[in-house]
Formats: structure tokens, C-alpha cells, sequence
């Protein structure tokens, strides 16, 4: 733990860093500028092509090459793309994908 | 107000699955920051000022002595750099709209980002208000979640392994929302096979800058396949 002054210094950094990083294109792109058809382009295409990365990006630190090899996440993965694409309820899919998978990791997989 | 009231409880709903997973993985850094030594009142502040998953995860190691501030600007931006993408496929929508968008801005998360994408407005409702409630849900519920593990950390031995899997299926479930539409599906199989490719090169800690400069070059490449503005104008 560091003193109030630094720990306040330091979450000032990190909140402008992230910010910075959210606000930079609304910066190059301020209202008044036209936007060009390339940037209009990307922001149709651009949204469903990062939600398939977050998955796997979610997905990054899974044991695939050791003991126990991606098995539960691979089980809970199909078990939430099964209720989804048969009952298509969000919180059933989230909720119960998620109990499923905390059960596996701390009781089945140990 | 009224109006404002009206956006929330229409937004509610579609943040429900959000609030499930936001209430966890926040409870999980209130621990983090807990065991650093801070208290309720330190991660709130985070949570209130920063807003940030995976950002405030990393954050808590920066509060140990020797860390130099550019050392924790440097690693917060390499965290964050993805949503400077995000921005730039949102420009077009949010300079519609007035002041208050700093704040869309600002809670830009990965899960809100995502769920402002796939989520339809709703026609009773105006748009900027119903994406200012969904931000703004979402931000409660992550504050309520860090001082919610903040608060517990020390008093209950709760194991909550796996529980971070919550963002994950939420993810999935989105993936497979878009997938419904047949026009997204290249888009997501651009965005899923380079994310896997990267993952693969460059490991786990330093894929997602490469994945994001891939994906834009791929859909910069493939415009004439994938544009579905033109495609759209001529239907």
C-alpha cells in the first residue's frame, strides 16, 4: 500500500489513460468534422468482428496443452450455446453456463 | 425527468445479464484492492473514476512502492488500446448527439460497448437517453459489485473461482445474437479467427493490439465482400 498522495496520483493516471484511449477518436473526429465513408464503413463492420475477438480474448488463459486441456471451459462454452440456441434467454444461457463452470473448475476438474 | 425514467426502465431489461456479471467480476477487484490494503472507500473511487475490467484487475498491482507513474500509464494503455477502436466505429452515432456522450464515452467498456452495438433501441424511446441508461446501469452495478467485495473480503470465505466464466457466455451469447443476421457472420469469423491466429503468434498477454490491427486491415482489404452499407442501399 502506498500513502493517500501517491495512490491518488496513481488512479488519476490510470483514469485519464483509459479515458484517453475511449475519447481519441471522438478528438480526431470532432463533431463539426465530416466523417469519412471509410470510418462510417469500418463502424458497421467493425462491432460484430470485436464481440467474435472478446470471446476468445475471454477464452485467452485456458489450459489447452496441460492437465485439464480446455475441458471444462469446452463443456460450459457448448452448454450455453445449446440453451441459448434453444430457449434464447440471456440470463439462463449467462446463469446457468456460469454455475456450470464454477461447479467443474472448484468440484469436477480439481 | 420523466423521460429519463421512462429510458431506464426500458433499458433495464437488456442489462440484466450485465449486472449478473459486473456484480462478480467488480466483487473480484474489491478483493484484489482489498488485499492491497485499500478499503471500500479507495475502490469506489476506482470504480467511480476509472471504470474500467480488465484495466482495474491490472491497476492493482501498480500500488507498491518503486511503481513510476509512466511505468502505470504505459501498462494501463497497452490494457486499453482496444478502445480506441471501439471510438472510432461509434464516432458516426455519438457526434449525433449532445454533451452528455462524453459520459457514453466515458463508460465505454468492453461489455458496454457490446451490448450498446447489438442492443435495438427501442421506437417509444430516444436513443441517446436509453444508451445513457444503459452506461450509466452498467457503471452502478460495477460500483455496487466493488464495494460489495471490498466490504466481504475479510468477512466471508465465499470461493468464487470460475465466476469471471459470467463475461464470457455473456459474449458467446451476444456472438451468437449477431450470428442470427446472416450479414454479420463474416465480420464475427474475421474478428474470432485473427483474434485466434494472434493468440496463437504472439501468447496470451500481447494478442489484442495485433488482433485489433489485423481485423481493421482485413475489413479494410475485404471492403467490396464485406461493405453492407452499398449492399443495403441497393436492396
Amino acid at each position: 500500500m502506498l500513502d493517500a498522495v501517491s495512490s491518488l496520483i496513481i488512479i488519476a493516471a490510470v483514469a485519464i489513460t483509459t479515458f484517453a484511449t475511449r475519447a481519441a477518436s471522438f478528438l480526431v473526429f470532432p463533431k463539426d468534422r465530416e466523417i469519412p465513408p471509410t470510418v462510417k464503413y469500418i463502424g458497421t463492420i467493425l462491432p460484430p468482428a470485436v464481440i467474435g475477438m472478446l470471446v476468445v480474448y475471454c477464452l485467452r488463459s485456458t489450459q489447452v496443452f496441460a492437465y485439464p486441456y480446455g475441458v471444462p471451459e469446452l463443456i460450459a462454452c457448448l452448454t450455453v450455446i445449446g440453451l441459448h440456441a434453444w430457449k434464447r434467454n440471456v440470463l439462463l444461457s449467462v446463469g446457468a453456463g456460469t454455475i456450470l463452470y464454477m461447479v467443474l473448475v472448484q468440484m469436477v476438474f480439481v | 425527468m420523466g423521460e429519463y425514467k421512462k429510458a431506464m426502465r426500458r433499458a433495464f431489461p437488456y442489462t440484466v445479464p450485465v449486472l449478473a456479471g459486473y456484480l462478480f467480476i467488480g466483487a473480484a477487484f474489491g478483493v484484489m484492492f482489498a488485499d492491497q490494503g485499500y478499503n471500500v472507500l479507495w475502490a469506489v473511487l476506482m470504480s467511480v473514476v476509472v471504470y474500467a475490467g480488465s484495466g482495474q484487475y491490472l491497476a492493482t498491482n501498480f500500488f507498491v512502492p518503486g511503481i513510476s507513474i509512466l511505468q502505470a500509464v504505459f501498462l494501463t494503455l497497452m490494457v486499453n488500446i482496444r478502445h480506441v477502436f471501439y471510438g472510432l466505429s461509434l464516432v458516426d452515432r455519438y457526434n449525433r448527439f449532445g454533451r452528455k456522450r462524453w459520459y457514453l464515452i466515458f463508460g465505454m467498456t468492453d461489455e458496454t460497448y457490446s451490448l450498446i452495438c447489438t442492443t435495438g433501441v427501442p421506437d417509444d424511446v430516444d436513443e441517446e437517453k436509453f444508451l445513457l441508461s444503459i452506461t450509466l446501469l452498467n457503471q452502478l452495478y460495477w460500483i455496487v459489485g466493488t464495494a460489495i467485495g471490498s466490504l466481504t473480503a475479510t468477512v466471508i470465505a465465499f470461493d468464487s473461482t470460475g465466476i469471471e466464466f459470467a463475461m464470457t457466455a455473456l459474449f458467446i451469447v451476444m456472438f451468437m445474437e449477431l450470428w442470427y443476421r446472416r450479414s454479420n457472420r463474416p465480420a464475427e469469423l474475421v474478428g474470432m479467427l485473427s483474434a485466434v491466429l494472434c493468440l496463437a503468434l504472439f501468447g496470451a498477454s500481447n494478442f489484442v493490439l495485433p488482433t485489433m490491427v489485423l481485423m481493421v486491415a482485413v475489413i479494410l482489404l475485404g471492403r467490396k465482400k464485406l461493405d453492407r452499407t452499398e449492399a443495403d442501399a441497393d436492396a
